[in-house]
């Protein structure tokens, strides 16, 4: 028998279901997990503050609430806000050295030091960034509905102006969605004391840097294509494709390169990265949600590509156990840059000629590796809940074939992180 | 691309297609708790897709959107 609409169906009968625990008080907790039905003019509010510091590097506090209402039965929008505030010191891309070493700030103003043998740090990162999401839910037909998305965000020196769209189709008995998707970008890059000509000296304090502007635009787009499917009543798995071709400024207008003596390996002075002006960006996206009697596994598996070279496999696993209401969910994430960018190098060496540069440790090969656990306890109407996990960057610290002195440097220093997270959500 | 890599995914989805029971409507008790959602959690998602963008060069694959930031 076709049923007409399965959806409302389903909703009736997850009200009868959740009607039918609150009947019994010994499986109060069990009504937690259940979601509740959408009724139209109702309200959920979901919060959120990240704390995350890098060990002697950045530090950030970003709180985040998304509201959503539901319109209708089926219909509803979201809308959430995010602020994101930056501090502390990045590492600028220059190498470390046996002597110290002065360098000048983006803007031009001042001069930071380096002590000797110590991965340069640029210590005048300061940002503020403000971010609005919008989400427009809304049906076509009985089995597929689309997804409006749009958002805005600004920083001091970036500002980013997006929105797409997300059709899915549920086949099958509503046992299999198909799921396509497009989203467009345009970002804005301002950066403080201007768009540093690629490759151009970095010039001694108070000497002004060549510029080649004031601003620069990128554009960046995203196709997805996924499938969802019900493997039995307690298994749900996924598959996406999504591609993401971007062009325009893709250099990051604060990163230096050393370039250095090819025999002592003592940088001799510093430039300007420069990357291409396209990029492929490709994954391959599998996750599976498997439930053991009141716990879930959840588990996925992403294979990253793109035409700068650089590929990735990244592996989330998390636990939810549940503890008879609150819930304990251990988190592991390992993610491997298997192949950095062929344009990644961590220093050039004099009178070596290439086309891109960038000494950029993200393009790097390297490692990740993520732990952690949250607790979550249901509230009134919602949940409360804390996280707590620390994040360990790794690379290589001695490259091969390095000259001279940046034999003995460490020119990939772990990044160590800890990631605290409190959220609150509740209905009304 | 390993094409190994897109021979095991490619696997991976038509067995789990082939192999996978027509759950009912009224079977769907466990799917329809909110642990089971895909993105039950979606600021978890977002402050998480915002940290590893800001600190690897691998991205994508949850969703489209995102980034949207300097993150030098």
């Amino acid at each position: 028998m076709q049923l007409k609409k399965p959806e409302s169906i389903l909703r009736a009968l997850a009200a009868a279901t959740c009607g039918l625990f609150a009947a019994a008080p010994v499986a109060q907790a069990q009504v937690q997990t259940l979601p509740r039905p959408a009724q139209p003019g109702q309200w959920e509010v979901e919060s959120a503050i990240l704390f995350y510091s890098e060990q002697d590097r950045v530090t950030a506090i970003e709180p985040v609430v998304r509201m959503k209402k539901q319109l209708s039965e089926d219909e509803d929008i979201a809308i959430k806000l995010v602020v994101d505030s930056l501090t502390g010191s990045s590492p600028s891309g220059a190498v470390p050295s046996t002597t110290p070493q002065t360098f000048t700030s983006p803007s031009g103003n001042q001069t930071y030091n380096t002590p000797a043998n110590t991965i340069p740090l640029d210590p005048t990162f300061l940002d503020t960034r403000v971010a609005l999401t919008f989400d427009w839910t809304r049906p076509l037909g009985a089995e597929r509905r689309i997804v409006y998305t749009g958002h805005a965000s600004k920083e001091y020196d970036y500002t980013s102006i997006g929105a797409g769209a997300t059709v899915s189709q549920d086949f099958n008995n509503r046992n299999t969605t198909l799921t396509a998707g497009l989203s467009y970008d345009a970002d804005q890059v301002e950066p403080v004391g201007g768009v540093p000509l690629g490759f151009a000296t970095q010039p001694a304090f108070p000497g002004v840097k060549t510029t080649a502007g004031t601003s620069e635009n990128k554009t960046v787009f995203d196709v997805l294509l996924g499938v969802t499917q019900v493997v039995n009543r307690t298994t749900l798995m996924q598959f996406n494709y999504t591609h993401g071709p971007d062009s325009g400024y893709l250099t990051d207008p604060y990163k230096l390169v050393s370039v250095v003596d090819a025999v002592s390996g003592i940088p001799l002075q510093t430039i300007y990265e420069k990357r291409p002006e396209d990029r492929a960006r490709n994954a391959l996206y599998w996750r599976t949600l498997k439930a053991f009697d009141r716990d879930v596994l959840n588990v996925s598996y992403r294979y990253y590509w793109d035409d700068w070279g650089v590929k990735g496999h990244t592996v989330d696993l998390r636990y939810r156990r549940d503890l008879g209401g609150s819930y304990l969910e251990p988190h592991l994430r390992f993610s491997q840059q298997a192949s950095a960018a062929d344009f990644y190098r961590p220093f050039l060496r004099a009178g070596e000629s290439t086309q891109f540069a960038s000494a950029d440790y993200r393009l790097a090969k390297m490692s990740t590796v993520t732990a952690g656990v949250k607790y979550a306890i249901p509230a009134k109407t919602g949940e409360f809940s804390a996280r707590l996990e620390y994040m360990l960057q790794t690379g290589e610290d001695h490259p091969a074939g390095a000259p001279g002195q940046l034999a003995g440097q460490d020119l990939f220093p772990d990044t160590k992180a800890v990631i605290v997270q409190f959220s609150y959500s509740f209905g009304w | 691309m390993n094409p190994l890599i897109i021979a095991a995914l490619l696997c991976a989805a038509l067995l789990s297609s082939c192999a996978s029971e027509r759950v009912q409507p009224w079977e769907r008790d466990v799917l329809a708790r909110k642990s089971m959602q895909l993105d039950a959690y979606p600021l978890d998602t977002y402050l998480d897709e915002h940290i590893y963008y800001s600190k690897e060069s691998a991205t994508g694959g949850q969703g489209i959107g995102g980034g949207g930031c300097g993150c030098n």
